[in-house]
């Protein structure tokens, strides 16, 4: 079957700045794609330009099989048949939510089933004669999300649209969404920089950094197996240990641990919620904090110091614990799972990616 | 890759036909008919500058160098200049002082006086000048035209510095005081620097007030540029000295625009984010008095007097006997001239405005800047430009409604396209792309969201050109239909023929017919 969306070795930008360089993309009909990356990775760019609003300097897009941008074609936005879910909804303010979502259909169509079906469809049955303003900023969003949905379109591509929202509000109405587009069946490329939005809600990740596309694929495989330290350490927290590997095992602070990947010196990649606290760890450490989530908690640790020449100051781990350990208590650390290897110079663990990263309260600070 | 959620086809049976693959220009250009329609729009605009230009020149380069370095072309000049100096000093001023004591300082009844302090700008010159001079025959010359232009045009100080004060960090003037300043080393150190942008902006649109002024000069028979123009023009059948003395007008004109527009883009308010303090007024203790007084004078000379003689003269003329079919065939006819005036106004401005809000670039700056040339040019150039225009290239309409609307378009183009260009900046240009992508082309986009979105703040445009049509003096002089008087008209001529009982009740309706759009306008921009 013909995929909904390809992107091929696409390159754009703006006089003198490239902002894409040549980015590759497949989106199967019927998948939710999350396009994840940081500010001014260029994700924007590459959703303007799958929409027809931003201009290719090379490569080709085209939708359901139809080329529509690249090599002397560039069809209009209003011939592409991509649906678009703005930041804010932009929903037309002088409309009313009938007339916002039936502006699409052709004229005989307006007000017609069409139009009750998709406020049916993303749960306001019953709210056609109100006005945009007169709508919570979720409800706006879904509004946004039925207009684009209502002509039928072979993409649908949501540009942050949960971002504006308070954090509370996001949670359900990104559920809502999801919801919507999936007894849509509808094709849809979600962009965000929030990698928890990603993960949670797409079939299919594709991680976009400096413009270049460095990984696509499940959710659980970049969380997991991420191409590299950098794609590792941004879709969620890690810990980055020096390591030498040896089949399949890698000798660390922390002992030894099952691992994929190269072979001989490195770093490895582990997850906090990997490394349990209990009396019978491989070392030695005192917890210097505990930030209490609600459902777990994360514990800063400074590793006995045997381990800490070599790991570092600072380890975070992540405990579901009933009973999380209070700062200065002693604990042993032990490593559940596997690891991933990654090829490198041990010495020249970049800080930002060192297992010493300090207590953050915001999870996204990364990529602001 | 793992595993994919089964494919599912999207929603709805019916699949439209393939888009034709057509090519097309990059987006961020704006569509050519836009851009044609705004060059056109410039070129209307400048125009008639431009004829004025051959017009002086008509008469060979040593007519007009004659003219030019004539010794009538310097006393004019100097008449103006003076004028124009002496009352911009004062309305700096009287408007720095006032807004200072109605914004910072504890006096009492404030908020009334900071209205009664802007309303002086609705009053045009020529009536509160008609008022003025019907009440103190005598005043006329330098005295009676800087009393009349200073009186209504201080607001125009006024109100930015009101603003760039009540906008500004009260905290500013707290931290100076908490760094061991006094409070006057306070005021001139910290309050008059950070208000002078604001002041020197206002400051320049008096100047340029001043300087196009043709009502108030006349009527205080004070021989100033643009009255000389217009007795040049009457006077002679060699109307090419009227056009050199224009074109002087012009640059005159021109340069004050220039560093107008120079000091507006220094008008910053405020720096930095943050939530702006408003600061504990200032105590004025037993400067309270003083202070009312200054106040309260400013708003008895400039608004008590003329409300005043208004009530007085429209009695005097009443008992006389009001000409009312005559006052009611000058209303229908300021309507009309202002009506179609605003309507052709608006027109010319959409395209531009919208080129100007949607896509910038230096060909958008050209016709911006040419579209503008209004705003420099004082209403008797205006008028001399559209009467040679008028007799040369199109003797059809000479001295019939079209011209005259022409000549209220050239004039006010600038207060049109600043209101497009607000409107339409404020749609968001997201709504428009969602309208692309959900398949309308580029006019239906604008036809169907964009206009309906911009629509308010086109329509406040069009009631601020009508109101500013209906009070135009030397362009509806010049150019209205033999027979057609409208308010101005009849006013003027009453005025000038010493009656000015029988002037009055048009003074009256003018202001009355000014009210109502200016009333609308305050709502509108209040929301």
């Amino acid at each position: 079957m013909t995929p909904a969306l390809v992107v091929h070795r696409v390159r754009a930008g703006y006089p003198g700045a490239a902002v894409l360089h040549d980015v590759d993309l497949v989106v199967p009909t019927g998948v939710l794609v999350a396009v994840l990356g940081s500010s001014g990775c260029g994700k924007t760019t590459l959703l303007r330009a799958i929409a027809g609003f931003h201009p290719l300097d090379a490569g080709s897009i085209s939708v359901n099989g139809v080329p529509v941008a690249g090599d002397a074609v560039d069809v209009p936005p209003e011939h592409r048949r991509v649906g678009l879910v703005p930041q804010e909804g932009a929903l037309f303010g002088h409309l009313d939510v009938a007339a916002n979502v039936g502006f699409g259909l052709r004229r005989g169509e307006r007000r017609g089933p069409r139009v009750a079906e998709m406020l049916d469809l993303v749960g306001l049955a019953g709210y056609g004669r109100r006005m945009p303003a007169e709508l919570s900023g979720g409800q706006q969003q879904r509004v946004a999300l039925a207009r684009a949905l209502a002509p039928a379109p072979a993409l649908v591509l949501l540009d942050e649209p949960f971002t504006a929202l308070d954090t509370g509000l996001r949670a359900e109405v990104r559920e809502q969404v999801l919801t919507a587009l999936r007894t849509a069946g509808a094709t849809a490329v979600l962009v965000t920089h929030d990698q928890q939005e990603a993960l949670g809600a797409a079939d299919l990740v594709a991680v976009l950094r400096h413009g270049r596309m460095v990984q696509v694929g499940a959710p659980r495989e970049i969380y997991r197996e991420p191409a590299d330290l950098g794609i590792g350490t941004f879709v969620g927290d890690a810990v980055v240990l020096p390591a030498t590997a040896r089949d399949g095992w890698a000798e660390t602070a922390l002992g030894p641990i099952a691992v994929d990947g190269p072979e001989g010196y490195g770093l490895i990649l582990l997850r906090p919620e990997q490394l349990r606290l209990g009396a019978d760890g491989f070392v030695g450490a005192t917890v210097l904090e505990s930030v209490f989530h609600g459902h777990d908690a994360t514990v800063f640790l400074r590793l006995d110091d045997a381990a800490r020449k070599a790991a570092g100051d600072v380890v975070r781990c992540r405990t579901t614990e009933p009973g999380s350990p209070a700062a200065g208590e002693r604990v042993r650390v032990a490593v559940e799972g596997r690891g991933r290897m990654y090829a490198g110079d041990p010495a020249v663990v970049p800080t930002a990616l060192s297992p010493t990263a300090q207590p953050r309260t915001d999870r996204h600070g990364v990529d602001e | 890759m793992s595993t994919l959620q089964t494919p599912t086809p999207a929603i709805g049976t019916t699949v439209p036909p393939r888009p034709p693959a057509r090519r097309r220009r990059r987006p961020g250009r704006a569509p050519r008919a836009l851009t044609v329609a705004a060059t056109a729009s410039g070129l209307f605009a400048v125009a008639p500058l431009v004829y004025l230009a051959v017009r002086a020149l008509g008469g060979g380069l040593a007519t007009f160098l004659s003219v030019l370095t004539g010794p009538r072309t310097a006393e004019l000049a100097a008449r103006s200049i003076g004028l124009t100096a002496a009352v911009t000093a004062a309305c700096l001023v009287l408007g720095t002082v006032g807004a200072w004591l109605v914004t910072t300082t504890d006096l009492p009844g404030r908020r009334v006086w900071g209205v009664l302090l802007v309303l002086p700008l609705a009053l045009p010159s020529y009536v509160a000048g008609f008022i003025w001079i019907a009440q103190w025959p005598e005043l006329t010359g330098f005295a009676g035209a800087f009393g009349v232009l200073t009186a209504v045009s201080f607001p125009y100080v006024f109100l930015p510095v009101a603003a760039a004060l009540r906008a500004g960090d009260g905290g500013l003037e707290e931290m100076a005081r908490s760094l061991g300043h006094g409070p006057a080393r306070v005021l001139f150190g910290v309050t008059l620097r950070r208000v002078w942008p604001a002041a020197s902006a206002g400051g320049l649109l008096v100047a340029l007030y001043v300087l196009s002024d043709f009502g108030a000069v006349s009527l205080m028979r004070y021989d100033a540029f643009t009255l000389g123009i217009y007795t040049s023009y009457r006077a002679t059948f060699d109307r090419t000295p009227a056009a050199v003395l224009g074109c002087v007008l012009v640059v005159l004109a021109a340069v004050i625009t220039w560093a107008e527009s120079r000091a507006r883009g220094r008008a910053v308010v405020r720096v930095g984010r943050g939530a702006a303090r408003v600061g504990v007024p200032v105590h004025l203790h037993r400067a309270r008095l003083p202070a009312l007084a200054f106040v309260g004078v400013t708003v008895a000379v400039s608004l008590g007097v003329p409300a005043y003689g208004l009530v007085r003269w429209t009695l005097a003329g009443s008992s006389a006997g009001i000409d009312w079919p005559e006052l009611g065939a000058a209303t229908a006819a300021t309507l009309q001239a202002a009506l179609l005036g605003a309507l052709l106004t608006i027109v010319v401005a959409l395209p531009v405005g919208m080129l100007a809000a949607r896509y910038g670039g230096r060909w958008t700056g050209a016709i911006e800047t040419a579209a503008y040339a209004g705003h420099a040019l004082p209403g008797v150039t205006i008028g001399l430009a559209l009467v040679f225009v008028g007799i040369r290239v199109m003797p059809a309409i000479y001295q019939e409604i079209p011209l005259l609307v022409i000549g209220y378009a050239v004039a006010f183009l600038p207060l049109a396209i600043g209101a497009v260009r607000t409107a339409v900046a404020a749609a968001p240009p997201r709504v428009e792309e969602v309208a692309r992508s959900l398949g309308h082309g580029p006019v239906a986009t604008f036809a169907r969201v964009t206009l309906p979105l911009a629509a308010p703040g086109v329509a406040a445009g069009a009631a601020l050109v009508f109101l500013t049509c209906a009070k135009e003096l030397p362009i509806t002089l010049m150019l209205h239909p033999t027979g057609t008087n409208t308010l101005a008209v009849q006013m003027w001529s009453h005025t000038g023929a010493g009656a000015f009982a029988a002037a009055a009740p048009y003074a009256v309706a003018l202001v009355l017919l000014a009210a109502v759009p200016t009333l609308w306008l305050d709502r509108v921009l209040r929301r």
